[in-house]
């Protein structure tokens, strides 16, 4: 009994990682309708950037996600007038594919670098016990943080006249236009907030797991996941949508094979996409 | 016009007379090397062409298509297998499988419109590949193979080889029938209405929903088809070989590379891509670099050339419409 609250414990613990990457996947499409298919890439980036920060040159791992950010929010403004700005408004299959040939670019340009060979980066933190099961430091500094740059995340985006104003250009482009607001500014703005979400998920998830320059794909998925269970654009949803799955995969891993728990998650998938597309933390009535 | 008025079109005399080009030229000199390379090139023609119902035509982006390739692959390896039928009827029953599946299923995610049918369709590969990996009368994540035996029925590997290298033309023929039948058709005005506006269409008497569910269903039936005969021919299957996602996005590209919408322009694409592949792959230079051309190549298509190949030629020259169609 007391293996399985640790296994749901430790999978809250993961899943609120999940989320934070989601919500940078989230942020993107609430703001601009654009399904970031760079997300898993940036993900990557952002594992390969703490490996090349803590194991490379020594920083701590943890201070080393500052830098990252800034990296990330400067790149993803960049991916923004590179590859999404010309295809804003126009049908989706053209977003999906300009953000996957940027994703095509990152990878082959990842694997050409580092190969496909597994890498991993090494913190010493000590655990937590809990009777006979000790909870690893990493995990719970993870879910720490990540619960912090979502609450930061909230405060700017209802606090900030800069976060208000991307909230207006999510609700009404054209509105927002009309009362003043920069909207192109405000998107390019917003795609680099995603991206550096992303990109800050993937060094904490370095921080828990071995990784490959092609580890991407499967987070992204399971951003995928995330994103739907907790409705598509809604960025608290998404914090609970992988808070939701990592609470699955805790309570499945006892007591069936690993491998099982992905078939689970895809067909809720499915299904919560065709049965509530508003996503299940929706609470707000249309 | 009567049901067989596309025989009188100039069109469909030149998509017989590619096909039969196809089959004939890698039998000039025995050449397998050639044979190995348009193998897969009339797979891809087979998959963009189809591709192309529901994107071209339709207007929705399948994102998973190539989970008809894989289930297609999967039933007409196991009812070789398990029931030692042979691959023709094999491949059939288990594509009538496939189509009936994306039938049912059709009815259910063609409900979503724009990205969120991309996400479901993507949803459904992913889903079905959990799902075979483990699934043990299919061999789980190890996948299935085929006892050489099961060449037998075509005289011998060597000619079982040949055998299914004109059986994958027939079906990317077919394919490209398919596609053009369909164009010049009622069915497929109601479907390039759906595409151009759903609501309109639907306003205007179109049954949109099962319009678009048979659209999905059709597409998925001779990729299915060409999925029993491809792995058939690989003698093996396993769930990451025949759910590739980054597979089915590569058939997108080649539909965008040639002209979405266009017969031709599916067809030329899938080629192109195809020819396209192999040199990256071959040459020294580039095999590192192969997803960063790629991603490149793709990136200028979309952003500066969203009509594609096709698009550009029927915009230089515009009589050119009315015979590639």
């Amino acid at each position: 009994m007391n293996g399985i609250i640790a296994s749901i414990l430790d999978g809250l613990l993961v899943g609120s990682v999940y989320g934070l990457a989601a919500m940078g996947l989230t942020l993107i499409w609430g703001v601009m309708n654009v399904i970031n298919l760079t997300h898993g890439a940036i993900i990557v980036a952002g594992m390969f950037g703490v490996f090349l920060l803590a194991t490379v040159l020594g920083v701590n791992a943890y201070a080393s996600i500052l830098p990252l950010v800034a990296a990330s929010f400067v790149l993803g403004v960049g991916l923004y007038w590179v590859a999404v700005h010309r295809v804003i408004g126009q049908p989706p299959l053209m977003s999906l594919l300009s953000t996957f040939a940027v994703n095509l670019i990152l990878i082959g340009l990842g694997t050409a670098l580092w190969g496909t060979q597994l890498f991993n980066v090494t913190v010493t933190l000590p655990g937590l016990s809990l009777g006979r099961y000790t909870f690893p430091g990493t995990h719970i500094m993870a879910a720490v943080l990540a619960f912090v740059i979502a609450g930061l995340l909230y405060l700017f985006l209802h606090h900030t006249r800069l976060g208000k104003a991307v909230r207006a250009v999510a609700n009404n482009r054209e509105a927002a236009a009309l009362v003043g607001i920069p909207t192109t500014w405000v998107l390019s703005l917003a795609f680099g907030l995603g991206v550096a979400l992303a990109c800050t998920a993937g060094a904490l998830i370095a921080t828990m797991f071995p990784f490959t320059v092609l580890s991407g794909s499967t987070y992204q998925v399971n951003s995928f996941v995330v994103t739907v269970l907790g409705g598509l654009g809604n960025p608290a949803g998404a914090l609970l949508g992988g808070v939701a799955l990592g609470l699955l995969e805790g309570l499945a891993t006892p007591f069936m094979p690993v491998s099982w728990t992905s078939v689970i998650e895809f067909v809720l998938f499915v299904i919560v996409l065709i049965a509530f597309p508003r996503g299940l933390f929706n609470f707000r009535r249309s | 016009m009567g049901h067989f008025a596309i025989v009188r079109r100039p069109f469909f005399w030149i998509i017989v007379a590619a096909t039969a080009l196809f089959a004939l030229v890698p039998l000039w000199g025995n050449n397998v090397e050639l044979r190995e390379s348009l193998v897969l090139a009339a797979v891809y023609v087979t998959l963009a062409s189809n591709l192309n119902l529901m994107i071209g035509y339709t207007g929705y982006v399948n994102f998973g298509n190539i989970v008809f390739f894989g289930l297609g692959g999967y039933f007409g390896v196991y009812f070789s297998n398990a029931f030692g039928w042979p691959l023709i009827p094999a491949a059939l029953v288990g594509a009538a499988i496939v189509s009936g599946l994306a039938y049912l299923f059709g009815l259910g995610i063609l409900r979503l419109r724009g990205a969120y049918f991309a996400l479901a369709t993507i949803g459904v590969n992913e889903a079905v590949r959990a799902f075979v990996q483990n699934f043990d009368p299919w061999g789980g994540a190890s996948g299935l193979y085929i006892p050489i035996s099961a060449f037998g029925q075509f005289g011998g590997p060597m000619q079982a080889l040949w055998a299914i290298y004109f059986l994958l033309v027939l079906v990317m023929g077919l394919s490209l029938v398919l596609s053009y039948a369909i164009k010049s058709s009622k069915f497929g005005l109601g479907l390039l209405a759906i595409g151009q506006n759903e609501d309109a269409a639907a306003v205007l008497g179109v049954a949109t929903p099962r319009y678009k569910a048979m659209a999905y269903s059709i597409s998925a039936f001779l990729p299915a088809v060409a999925g029993a005969l491809f792995f058939f021919k690989s003698a093996f299957i396993q769930p990451v070989d025949a759910f590739d996602l980054s597979l089915s996005v590569e058939v997108i590209v080649m539909l965008m590379l040639g002209g979405q919408g266009t017969v031709t322009g599916a067809a030329i694409g899938a080629f192109l891509y195809e020819e396209l592949r192999g040199h990256l792959l071959t040459s020294a230079t580039f095999s590192n670099f192969q997803l960063v051309i790629a991603g490149a190549l793709l990136l200028l298509i979309v952003l500066f050339v969203p009509g594609g190949l096709m698009g550009w030629v029927h915009r230089r020259w515009p009589r050119t419409r009315t015979v590639l169609e």
